[in-house]
């Protein structure tokens, strides 16, 4: 039987020479009607190049096949080479045939379209269904993704959505017109863990109710387990390793699918946790207490901006910080979890609690004992100052001098974060993120605090760098005594770095202790919930249930003030929130 | 010197560059008097002359000199416009940073003083500043640089907003730097490129502007020479003089062009992303 | 607070601060009013006469009280009496407004139909030649000053066919459409001009931004042909820089266009607050700058209301 897709040799290319530019070489697969194929890569590898390459959307984003074929069967059996297709039947074949979702659901969506007509369209275009007949197909579309309220919910814009919703929203679209092939383009990384846990669990129960078949990108290889019935990996433009799941996963031949098989941190129910630091047994001066701290933002409404409510963004939390810990911080968007570290850094100011941080741990430190590393490390280093300038600033907002000593330590950093020599008289543009995000470490350490709060520190970096960052983090701390306040919604990176960690939820800590306790033996509902989510190698041929709840409203009438936490304790570090 | 090479391998900012030198320096040999003639000198004989060897732009009904009168008349405009923009843009920048930085209350103030004085057309607003002072070359400078004060004020305030939101500026606050650097290091310095673009666009229009107030017989006063005043007096002569009508049109639209291709090509360089105009 | 709330709010606020900007610069005239009023004549009159005079005028009071009679009767429609007409000012500046209108329409539905179309071409050929080529016109447009283009129309005309244009008559719309067409047709095609070019290059700048964005890129993946994708899906989006550059065009034309009136001798706003502002009549100054900053205020209230039909985001958001 001939596969439904079958790629040889596509060569990709961009710019006004492609073939001198190609971005992707050599990269050949077949696909066979109702199987999965997962692509994996980090970015620059050429996956998403190779997916837009197949409904030919490369050819406005500047590319351009410049070698090789992509035939495809259609419905009635004849043989087409998208690679060669015109315009006019390619604009058949997608959405038609062909349906691809994209990473980021809240700009894919177009702002001034409401959900039904962007979702009515492909039946327009594809069934010649129009007025009611389209809107009661559409309606129809929006049930298939499991969305609550369907009829009313077509008459909404994108930005009344939210992200996980709007992500049902473009699968419903691109699945609408009963696709034989579904793309999709890292379709959960802009989301939530548990959010996109209910993305997979839906492309699966869709894949099992439909014969569709699918291609599906991601950088997690953690992810594809779930889902993929044969994997291709990706590096620099060419395939450098691809077969059957399991023997791709059980059985790695390159060294490169090794290494993102070992090296990048996998979820692994709390195995991986670091054991290099126990809390004293006698109780010690800890580096940073934190008390009680809440951190409310009004909500005003009305002609006169009277305040009617409060976001409740933390509320209440307590925890310490002992000198040589991480606490790590756990929770997803809104959770409040970089509030906290925000408010601690005196970015936010708190509504109420304390926080102190230790002093005298050092000498001559003062105010500058706690530092922060942001997540963005393209945003938080400023592109028109060089780095000399950029490590100097912390010394020079102290009121301290800038001296041949400061240059010194300046130049010890970097050498020690693992920056070339030269760096100093560069600028930021001049560096890869990784090594951005050195440099962010290196400036949090120039007036060697006793804290240092890692705002999602490694997030926006590619997974095997991320690994190389956790690396060079644990080292240091070793070397210097530091003690991390870790804040990240990535439950395998927490693993790997964190000896304790809180799990907040809504605003509150939901669920704190050791770190090995909580990941193995999880208590809390949100925390179980949490940890399911977390996709791994481990949990092959694991379906997700469906489930269609949603984060409560933050926003509290004024006055209103929680029932005070009730703790249950589960072994000597380990207590979660009681619950109803 | 890495900007200039970067214009000079812009297609726009070449052909905006070589313009907006060459007038640089027509401007500053008009100012010195490196004129062929004397622009104030009668030729009685030689009036309303067709271009020639010795007028090679011809002579205007007073007999003077078409092409030194035009140099002398590109000066007076550059004079014009660079210093009316220097006082606006200082005043944005001032006014802009201001508002940015204290937030609510005075920023408040200050864009809705902005926003009365955007109320007017610019030129009714021009009009309405001469009326007060009285028509002249510095009351020009004013009334342009009053027009352009709320323009500049939004230009910098609009992304002073964002950049005081940027992480780096946050990393600076808990690094508890002063008010001043961050200001200078993180505000200022990143100002420098969406400004440059800026003054030159508005170098551009307020050439424009100052010729069409001299047009008006409100700008610079006879008998001293500029571009809006040669234009209006050539509207009764152009069919037996076109050259009076060409030659200072083509001189104000091509000076124009060079600023509008400069600013194009330095926007491109500076700051490709925010190519679309902050409304 | 809605966006749109927001707007009215702020609105009577500015207006405000308009009157009092116009009281102000009025008084900072100087030279007494009655001298300017008067010129040399002044100088005859007896003290007792030129008391009464200013009693007349209500200047004899103090600033605040003048100006709050003012505003008072500008209120009621009341802008006092035009010194050169003889007239009120309302009545002097609602005959000269219809022209304005008219021209300023004119010469927007010329910049909308030649500078929309064109911008959205431009980006659909990005780089190519013709690309280029509307480019260098728009640039062209843009950097010509409006006396420039209507001096060489003029010029045109009459060297190369022989003709003069109609010139210094105005005949109302309703009476005679076509010699109305005939008197405004050239000040429109010479506002309309650069206009158009400024209206093409944002169109294709903002064009260019949205044929990038993602939604783009889904539609495309649905199918849509590429006309749907233009304009359907890309255009809305585009026409917010397009609006509100047209806006502030039109509302500064509605201010009257002083240059082109005047070559054209057109019997417009622009040119009455010229002669106003050289003959120092000043009711009429102040009036019609309060008139015109109105106008120009309610245009922008419109841009405002165009917004928010044309992007959700502020018709429902609180932003």
């Amino acid at each position: 039987m001939t596969p439904l897709l079958s790629v040889s040799d596509l060569h990709v290319g961009f710019g006004r020479d492609p073939r001198a530019s190609e971005i992707v070489r050599r990269v050949s697969f077949d696909l066979a009607a109702g199987e999965t194929l997962a692509i994996v890569g980090e970015s620059g590898s050429g996956k998403s190049v190779t997916a837009l390459s197949i409904n030919r959307l490369v050819d406005y984003g500047g590319g351009q096949i410049t070698r090789g074929s992509i035939a495809y069967t259609r419905a009635d059996g004849r043989t087409l080479d998208l690679a060669q297709a015109s315009e006019r039947e390619l604009t058949k074949i997608r959405g038609g045939e062909i349906g691809m979702i994209f990473q980021e659901p809240m700009t894919s969506l177009n702002p001034v379209l409401t959900i039904g007509e962007q979702i009515e369209e492909s039946f327009r275009l594809h069934r010649g269904l129009t007025g009611r007949q389209a809107s009661a197909a559409a309606k129809d579309a929006l049930d298939r993704v499991r969305i609550p309220d369907a009829a009313r919910r077509l008459k909404y814009c994108p930005h009344q959505l939210s992200g996980g919703m709007l992500q049902r929203v473009m699968i419903a679209a691109a699945i609408s017109c009963n696709p034989r092939l579904l793309i999709a383009d890292e379709p959960t990384t802009a989301l939530d863990v548990t959010v996109q846990a209910q993305i997979m669990a839906l492309l699966a129960e869709l894949k099992r109710e439909t014969d569709m078949a699918m291609i599906f990108i991601t950088h997690d290889i953690g992810l594809v387990a779930g889902i993929a019935d044969t994997v291709m990996v990706m590096q620099s433009g060419e395939v450098v390793e691809q077969g059957r799941l399991d023997t791709v996963l059980d059985t790695p031949q390159h060294p490169y699918t090794r290494h993102l098989l070992s090296a990048v941190p996998h979820f692994e129910a709390g195995r991986a946790a670091r054991t290099d630091f126990r809390r004293p047994d006698t109780p010690a001066a800890p580096a940073l207490k934190v008390e009680g701290l809440t951190v409310r933002f009004p909500v005003t409404s009305g002609l006169f901006r009277r305040q009617t409510g409060a976001v409740h963004a933390v509320d209440g939390v307590d925890f310490d910080l002992m000198p040589g810990e991480t606490l790590g911080i756990v929770g997803e968007s809104g959770s409040g979890k970089s509030t906290t570290a925000r408010a601690i850094l005196g970015l936010v100011p708190p509504t109420r609690g304390r926080f102190s941080a230790n002093t005298n741990l050092r000498e001559g430190q003062g105010s500058s004992a706690v530092q922060m590393v942001f997540q963005n490390p393209y945003a938080s280093l400023n592109p028109r100052l060089r780095v000399d300038s950029i490590l100097a600033e912390p010394v020079i907002a102290a009121g301290r001098r800038v001296t041949a000593e400061t240059t010194q330590r300046m130049t010890q950093l970097l050498e020690r974060v693992g920056l070339p020599k030269d760096a100093l008289q560069r600028y930021p543009h001049e560096f890869s993120g990784g090594q951005r995000q050195r440099l962010c470490i290196a400036r949090a350490l120039m007036l060697n605090p006793s804290v240092v709060v890692l705002d999602e520190a490694v997030s926006a970096l590619d997974v095997s760098v991320q690994a190389k960052v956790l690396q060079l983090l644990v080292e240091l701390q070793q070397e210097f005594g530091l003690a991390y306040l870790f804040v990240s919604h990535d439950m395998a990176v927490v693993e790997r770095i964190a000896h304790r960690i809180a799990v907040v939820y809504a605003g509150r800590i939901v669920e704190i202790g050791d770190a090995t306790s909580i990941l193995s033996k999880p208590k809390h509902s949100y925390t179980k919930r949490l940890i399911a989510a977390v996709p791994s190698i481990d949990r092959r041929h694991q379906t997700f249930d469906l489930d269609t709840r949603q984060v409560p409203s933050l926003v509290r009438p004024l006055g209103y003030e929680p029932d005070p936490a009730a703790w249950q304790r589960y072994g000597p570090d380990h207590k979660a929130l009681a619950e109803a | 010197m890495r900007i200039l090479r970067a214009i000079f391998t812009h297609p726009s900012g070449r052909i905006g560059g070589t313009i907006v030198g060459l007038y640089l320096v027509v401007a500053i040999l008009g100012a010195l008097g490196f004129t062929p003639h004397d622009p104030l000198m009668q030729f009685r004989i030689d009036r309303l002359q067709a271009p020639d060897a010795v007028h090679w732009m011809g002579t205007d009904l007073f007999g003077r000199d078409v092409a030194s009168r035009l140099m002398v008349g590109i000066s007076q405009s550059f004079v014009v416009a660079f210093a009316s923009v220097a006082l606006a843009a200082s005043a944005g920048v001032v006014l802009g940073l201001a508002a940015a930085w204290s937030g609510k209350g005075w920023d408040g103030l200050i864009m809705r003083i902005m926003d009365v004085l955007l109320a007017f057309p610019a030129i009714l607003l021009a009009l309405l500043i001469i009326a007060v002072v009285g028509p002249g070359t510095w009351t020009s400078v004013m009334a342009i640089a009053i027009v352009y004060t709320p323009i500049f004020t939004r230009v910098v305030r609009g992304p002073a907003l964002s950049l005081k939101t940027r992480d780096f500026v946050d990393a600076a606050r808990t690094f508890g730097s002063s008010r001043y650097y961050i200001l200078t290091r993180h505000l200022m310095l990143n100002l420098v490129a969406p400004l440059t673009v800026q003054v030159t666009l508005a170098l551009a229009w307020a050439l424009l502007t100052e010729a069409g107030l001299s047009f008006l017989g409100l700008g610079t006063q006879p008998p001293a020479s500029s571009l809006g005043l040669m234009l209006s007096d050539s509207r009764n002569l152009m069919e037996m003089a076109p050259w009076l009508l060409v030659f200072p049109g083509l001189a104000i639209m091509i000076g124009i062009l060079g600023f509008n291709l400069l600013g194009d090509a330095l926007r491109d360089i500076l700051d490709p992303k925010t190519r679309r105009v902050a409304a | 607070m809605n966006y749109l709330t927001r707007r009215l709010v702020t609105f009577p606020l500015v207006m405000l601060g308009v009157s009092v900007l116009v009281f102000i610069s009025i008084r900072l005239v100087p030279g007494d009013a009655i001298t300017a009023m008067l010129g040399t004549e002044a100088g005859l009159l007896t003290p007792e006469q030129r008391a009464a005079l200013e009693a007349y005028f209500g200047i004899d009071q103090s600033w605040p009280v003048q100006y709050g009679r003012w505003l008072l009767g500008a209120l009621k429609g009341d802008l006092g009496i035009s010194v050169t007409f003889g007239k009120p000012v309302l009545d002097v500046i609602l005959e000269r407004f219809p022209l304005t209108l008219e021209l300023a329409l004119l010469s927007m539905a010329i910049a909308l139909l030649i500078g929309l179309p064109a911008g959205v071409f431009a980006a659909t050929r990005n780089e190519k030649p013709s690309d280029l080529g509307v480019r260098i016109f728009a640039m062209i447009g843009q950097s010509t000053p409006n006396f420039v283009v209507g001096l060489l129309l003029i010029y045109i005309l009459s060297v190369g066919f022989g003709v003069l244009p109609v010139m210094g008559a105005f005949t109302p719309l309703f009476q005679d459409p076509l010699e109305n067409l005939g008197q405004l047709i050239l000040p429109a095609l010479t506002l309309g001009f650069a206009f158009a070019a400024s209206v093409t290059r944002i169109a294709r700048s903002a064009m260019l931004d949205v044929l990038s964005e993602d939604y783009v890129r889904t539609a495309r993946s649905k199918g849509a042909p590429a006309m749907s994708v233009l304009w359907r899906h890309a255009l809305p989006n585009a026409l917010i820089p397009v609006v509100t550059l047209s806006g502030v065009e039109f509302g500064y034309l509605l201010g009257g266009a002083v240059i082109v009136e005047q070559i054209f001798a057109l019997p417009g706003l622009g040119r009455m607050v010229l002669d106003a502002i050289l003959q120092r009549d000043y009711a009429l100054v102040q009036g019609s700058v309060l008139f015109i900053a109105l106008n120009f205020m309610i245009v922008n209230l419109l841009v405002d209301l165009a917004y928010a039909m044309l992007d959700p985001r502020i018709r429902l958001g609180d932003r």
